[in-house]
C-alpha cells in the first residue's frame, strides 16, 4: 500500500496539480484575450470597446461565458451526433494538451521531452481534424465548404511552418524546447530574431496567423462576405469550445514564436535589474506582445483573397523557407561558431 | 512497470479494435477516423518503446497529412454503399492472402529477433547506444551516414512519383484568368490612365 502511494498515487496527484496550475491561468488568459481583443481594436478605431459590465468592462468575459453556457445546445436533426459533439472537444483538448511541453522558466516544464518541438508541431497539425469533423458532421453545405476552406488553408501553411521549425532546430541542434531557449541566452542580440533567422521569423509569424485562422487570413469566418465557416451549425457551449480552442491556439502559437525566435523565458539584457525578474514574467510578456501584434494586424489589414492566400503559402513562403533550410544547414556545417551536430 | 503494461495493453487493444473497425464500419468517413485512431495508438506504442521521434513523425506525417487527404477524398466521393458491398466476397480471398503474407512476414521478423538476438549488434552499421544519444540522433546517424544512398534513392523515387502524378493530372484549361503579380507591379500610371484636359462645355 505504501509502495502504491509512493510510486503511483502521489506522483499522479502532483502531476494533476501541475496540470491545473497550467490550464487554469491559460483559460483565464483566453477569457481576457477576448476582452483585450475588443478593447485594443476599440482603441485603434477610436471606440471604447466593452466598458459596461464591471469596471472598465473587466467582467465582460464572465458575462459572455454565462450567456453561452445558458443557451440551448442545438444538434441539427441531420447531423451525426457523436462527431458533432466530439469535434469541438477535439479542438479544445488539442489546444490544451500542447502546453504540456512548454517551458515557462529554466526547468519549469510539465514534461521535458526530447522531441518537444515535434510534439508541438504534431499537435498543431491535428487541429485541422476538429474543423473537418465539425464541417462534415453538421451535414450542412455551408459548414462543409467552410471546413474545406479552413482545412486547405491550415494544411498549406503547415508546410512552411515545418520548414521554419527545421531551420531553427538545425541552427540549435536540438529538438528539446528548453535547449532551443537556452541557445538564445545572454542578451537580446543572441535571440534568433536577430541575424540569419530573421526572415524565418517573419514567415513563421505570418504562418501562425494563417494557421490560427486570424485576420488577414480569416476566410474561414469571413463574416462580412461569406456565411461563417465550419461552425455555423454550432450553438451554446459547443460553439464556445471552438472559440476557446481558437484563442488558446493563438496563445500557443505566440508562445511558440517567442520560444523559437524571441528567447522564451530569457531576459533581454544579461545584467542585474533585468535578471531579477522571473523568467516566466518575461515569457508572458513576450507572448502578450505577440498577441498584441495579432490584434494590431487584425485592426490594420484587409482580408486576403483565397487565391492570394494560397499563392502566398505555396509560391512565396515555401520556396523561401526551403532555400533557408539549405542556407542555414550550410552555415552550420561550414561556417558557424554554433556547431549544432 | 504496471503502468507501462497497462498502457501497452490499452494502446494495443485500441489499435487492433480501431483497425478492425476500419474495415467493419459502414460509413467510409468513420473508417478513416478509425484509421486515424489506429495511427494514434501506434504512436503511443512507439512512445512506450522509447522511440519518441518515430512516434511524433508518425503523428505528423500520417495523421497530420496523409489521413487528412484520405478524409478529403472520402468526403468528396459520392459513394453508393450497397454497390460497394457487392464485391466483398469476390475480393475476400485476395485480401485474406495478403493478410496471411503480411502475418507470416511479421512472424519471421519477430522470430528472427528472438532466434538470433545478437544480430543487431553485429551489423555493419550498428545502432548507436540508445541510452547515450537521443533516438533522433541515433536515427539520423544511421540514415544519413550509413544508408545515405538508399535514403537518397527513396527520395528520388518519391520525387519521380510526385512528378508523375502532377503530369498525369495536369491539363491546360483554356479561358482561365490568372492574376499575374509581376504584371500588376510593373504597371505604370502612363499605361493605364490617360489624362485629358477637357474644356468645359464641349466634352471629350
Amino acid at each position: 500500500m505504501v509502495e502504491f502511494w509512493d510510486i503511483y498515487a502521489w506522483p499522479t496527484i502532483v502531476t494533476v496539480f501541475y496540470i491545473i496550475c497550467i490550464v487554469a491561468p491559460l483559460l483565464g488568459a483566453v477569457a481576457y484575450l477576448t476582452l483585450a481583443e475588443r478593447k485594443v481594436i476599440g482603441w485603434m478605431q477610436y471606440r471604447k470597446g466593452p466598458n459596461v459590465v464591471g469596471p472598465f468592462g473587466l467582467l465582460q468575459p464572465m458575462a459572455d461565458g454565462m450567456k453561452l453556457m445558458f443557451k440551448e445546445t442545438i444538434i441539427p436533426s441531420g447531423a451525426n451526433p457523436i462527431l458533432f459533439v466530439a469535434a469541438p472537444m477535439v479542438t479544445f483538448v488539442l489546444s490544451l494538451i500542447a502546453w504540456a511541453v512548454i517551458p515557462f522558466d529554466s526547468g519549469v516544464v510539465l514534461s521535458n521531452i526530447n522531441v518537444g518541438i515535434l510534439y508541438l508541431f504534431a499537435i498543431s497539425s491535428l487541429g485541422v481534424y476538429g474543423i473537418i469533423m465539425a464541417g462534415w458532421s453538421s451535414n450542412s453545405k455551408y459548414a462543409f465548404l467552410g471546413a474545406l476552406r479552413s482545412a486547405a488553408q491550415m494544411i498549406s501553411y503547415e508546410v512552411s511552418m515545418g520548414f521554419v521549425i527545421i531551420t531553427v532546430l538545425i541552427y540549435v541542434g536540438s529538438l528539446n524546447l528548453s535547449s532551443i531557449v537556452e541557445a538564445q541566452s545572454g542578451g537580446f542580440w543572441n535571440w534568433h530574431f536577430f541575424g540569419l533567422l530573421f526572415p524565418m521569423f517573419i514567415i513563421f509569424f505570418v504562418s501562425t496567423l494563417a494557421e490560427t485562422n486570424r485576420a488577414p487570413f480569416d476566410l474561414p469566418e469571413a463574416e462580412a462576405e461569406l456565411v461563417s465557416g465550419y461552425n455555423v451549425e454550432y450553438s451554446s457551449m459547443t460553439f464556445a469550445m471552438f472559440f476557446l480552442g481558437e484563442y488558446a491556439n493563438m496563445i500557443l502559437m505566440c508562445a511558440m514564436t517567442s520560444m523559437l525566435f524571441l528567447g522564451g523565458w530569457m531576459s533581454p539584457f544579461d545584467f542585474a535589474p533585468f535578471t531579477w525578474v522571473p523568467g516566466s514574467i518575461w515569457f508572458a510578456g513576450k507572448i502578450a506582445f505577440c498577441l498584441f501584434v495579432f490584434l494590431w494586424i487584425r485592426a490594420t489589414f484587409p482580408r486576403y483573397r483565397y487565391d492570394q492566400l494560397m499563392r502566398l503559402g505555396w509560391k512565396v513562403f515555401l520556396p523561401i523557407s526551403l532555400i533557408w533550410v539549405v542556407l542555414v544547414a550550410g552555415w552550420v556545417v561550414f561556417g558557424g561558431d554554433k556547431v549544432g551536430v | 512497470m504496471i503502468i507501462q503494461g497497462l498502457a501497452f495493453y490499452l494502446f494495443a487493444f485500441v489499435a487492433v479494435a480501431a483497425g478492425a473497425m476500419v474495415i467493419l464500419s459502414r460509413n467510409p468517413v468513420h473508417s478513416v477516423l478509425f484509421l486515424i485512431l489506429a495511427f494514434f495508438n501506434a504512436a503511443g506504442l512507439f512512445v512506450l518503446m522509447g522511440a519518441e521521434f518515430l512516434a511524433m513523425v508518425l503523428v505528423i506525417v500520417y495523421v497530420g497529412a496523409v489521413a487528412v487527404l484520405f478524409l478529403f477524398v472520402v468526403m468528396m466521393l459520392d459513394i453508393n454503399f450497397v454497390e460497394m458491398r457487392e464485391g466483398v466476397l469476390q475480393y475476400l480471398p485476395i485480401g485474406a492472402l495478403i493478410g496471411v503474407v503480411l502475418l507470416v512476414e511479421l512472424i519471421v521478423v519477430g522470430g528472427g529477433w528472438v532466434a538470433a538476438p545478437i544480430t543487431g549488434a553485429t551489423l555493419g552499421a550498428p545502432t548507436p547506444p540508445i541510452d547515450q544519444v537521443t533516438n533522433t540522433k541515433a536515427l539520423g546517424h544511421l540514415v544519413y551516414t550509413h544508408y545515405i544512398y538508399l535514403f537518397q534513392a527513396c527520395g528520388m523515387i518519391l520525387l519521380v512519383a510526385m512528378i508523375g502524378a502532377i503530369v498525369l493530372t495536369l491539363r491546360d484549361r483554356g479561358g482561365v484568368r490568372k492574376q499575374s503579380i509581376s504584371e500588376q507591379v510593373n504597371r505604370k500610371v502612363e499605361d493605364s490612365i490617360e489624362i485629358v484636359k477637357v474644356p468645359s462645355g464641349s466634352g471629350v
